[in-house]
């Protein structure tokens, strides 16, 4: 990696982390994260397809009461740098990409710590700006806001510049070393976690209302013609005729001493 | 005296700081920096004195958690009690912080199934099924279409509740937020579904029977005939007799029988094992590194 690489890496790793507190343009997500340290290497398709990957594993990531999902930025950040210093002359670009996640989901656990790191830190900034605002200073209060969000950014670049300095032929090296059931069982592994982020959404959502329409989505999922457009545009109907219906049912259950015949009820109000 | 009016780009600077309101993010008062930072440039155009400024920034450091894409049409109202109160209207500070307080639990209620278990995972497998084949396109898509749905969000929401005002509460306790809430979990679930059937992937190795076909079952490769013709006439075998025909011996995996029941069923199981260790407490994180070490026995063990 040039000097100028490691500098943009580093520029990209700063938005992931401030993006890994905000939550809004959304450069912490692996899809754009591991694109764009994929282009400023010269990597952009791998790091395309390490985005990809990743993201179908991290889809249900969120900090939600109290389950904590393991932080998005640095994983991304992390495995998007382990696999372009990976890719060397005789790497296999899937393996690099496999094990590349694999490692760097349990640095996305360390990620958590310093998170929680920060968001201590951050209490003393508030009391600055409660400081500035007693004195009615505006510059004071917007000050500590945007110091706060770069402590955030730091938070992942600093991690990322470290792993910058690790040399390229230690990793290559080590990725070739590894035996196949390493990193074929990783592979292995990388297929099953998905299931995780799914979990954690269907716990959030599931009622016994709303599991039929994750069979039918499993169940339909199977025809490997619908595209996922064409399954969101399924889920969007069945939705829609549901509420729909669910409404209509409840005006009916209402009006008419509960005759349950909705229709019945219009036609005997005329 | 002349009435304050907030004009449009005075609430449209509101909205574009907004979006940095958990940049400050904290154990004791959680969003309270970034919500502070936000009211800023309202707080400037209504109050000219240095005491009510002050004031004003100390009422908007107040203890304040949400989802932050749902806060907007809060910050909406709060811009309108503000300019009213600017103006001599008698709102009383509680009246400010009971608006934003009885307003964020029920917001962020609706915010983190629509936002991050709806929107994002659809728009993240879209992209991500993309970008597995290293189309470009794939992160493109996700990143403009997401910031244009999160950024009109943000604007017409906030104009809502400005719009509104405290008479908001009323339209909240109204059906349409739990309308909404419903069709994203009706969405999520389906959504879902199909995701586990698709990108969960569990296969076993083992082998099951090996039986020896019949002749005329498979290709009889050594007696075909000879150049393009023989070509010909295996991809016609080929597609009357299935994979199957391939080989003299038709081999049936564990995975085989398994994907007769229907493919996808072991994920499934999977998953919802997920599920169950998940409301048992026992931490994602935990569960991940357990999937990896099952992964790597699997292979040593060639299971999987």
């Amino acid at each position: 990696m040039g000097g100028i690489s490691i500098v943009l890496v580093i520029i990209v790793a700063f938005l992931a982390g401030m993006e890994g507190i905000l939550d809004e343009f959304q450069f912490h997500q692996p899809l754009v994260a591991c694109t764009l340290i994929g282009i400023v290497t010269g990597h952009p398709t791998e790091g395309i397809i390490l985005g990809g990957s990743l993201q179908m594993i991290a889809l249900g990531w969120a900090n939600v009461g109290a389950a904590v999902a393991p932080d998005a930025a640095l994983a991304s950040v992390a495995s998007a740098i382990i696999m372009v210093k990976g890719l060397g002359p005789g790497t296999d670009v899937q393996t690099a990409i496999s094990t590349s996640i694999a490692l760097a989901v349990p640095l996305s656990v360390a990620g958590l710590f310093l998170t929680m790191l920060c968001r201590t830190i951050a209490i003393p900034m508030v009391h600055f700006m409660d400081a500035a605002a007693e004195k009615g200073n505006f510059r004071g209060v917007e000050l500590w806001q945007i110091l706060a969000i770069c402590l955030q950014g730091v938070r992942i670049a600093i991690p990322a510049a470290m792993l910058c300095m690790v040399p390229a032929d230690a990793v290559t090296s080590m990725l070739q070393a590894m035996p196949e059931w390493l990193a074929g069982g990783m592979a292995v592994g990388g297929g099953m976690v998905a299931a995780v982020g799914y979990a954690m959404v269907i716990n959030m959502m599931a009622t016994a209302e709303v599991w039929p329409f994750f069979v039918l989505g499993f169940v339909l999922a199977c025809i490997g013609d619908l595209t996922l457009i064409a399954l969101g545009a399924i889920g969007v109907s069945l939705a829609l005729i549901y509420v729909g219906l669910k409404e209509v049912a409840k005006q009916g259950g209402g009006s008419g001493g509960g005759s349950g015949d909705p229709l019945g009820d219009i036609l005997n109000d005329y | 005296m002349a009435e304050v009016k907030l004009t449009q780009k005075d609430r449209m600077a509101v909205c574009w700081r907004h979006q940095f309101l958990q940049g400050s993010w904290n154990y004791e008062r959680m969003q309270n920096g970034g919500w502070c930072y936000a009211m800023i440039p309202a707080i400037k155009k209504l109050y000219s004195s240095k005491e009510e400024q002050s004031a004003a920034l100390k009422r908007h450091l107040e203890f304040y958690n949400t989802h932050p894409y749902v806060s907007a049409p809060i910050i909406g109202v709060t811009l309108a009690l503000e300019e009213e109160r600017a103006n001599g209207a008698p709102v009383e500070d509680t009246a400010i912080q009971g608006v934003k307080v009885g307003m964020m639990g029920p917001l962020a209620g609706v915010g983190d199934p629509v936002f991050w278990f709806t929107v994002r995972p659809i728009l993240g497998a879209l992209g991500a099924s993309m970008a597995m084949g290293g189309n470009i396109i794939g992160p493109i898509l996700f990143f403009v279409l997401w910031n244009v749905i999160r950024m009109a969000f943000l604007w017409y929401t906030q104009e809502f509740g400005y719009n509104v005002g405290s008479e908001i509460a009323k339209d909240l306790s109204g059906g349409l937020l739990g309308k909404v809430t419903e069709i994203a979990s009706i969405l999520g679930m389906f959504i879902i579904g199909s995701l586990v059937q698709r990108w969960v992937s569990i296969s076993f190795t083992p082998v099951v029977s090996t039986v020896t076909q019949a002749e005329g079952a498979y290709i009889d490769w050594a007696n075909l005939p000879a150049g393009a013709e023989g070509i010909k006439s295996a991809l016609e075998q080929y597609s009357a007799l299935g994979p199957t025909g391939l080989n003299v011996e038709k081999v049936t995996t564990l995975q085989g029988n398994l994907d007769q029941l229907i493919p996808g069923f072991v994920a499934v199981l999977l998953t919802l094992l997920c599920c169950r260790l998940l409301k048992k407490n026992v931490s994602p994180i935990v569960i991940i590194l357990c999937l990896f070490a099952v992964g790597i026995i699997g292979r040593f063990f060639n299971f999987m």
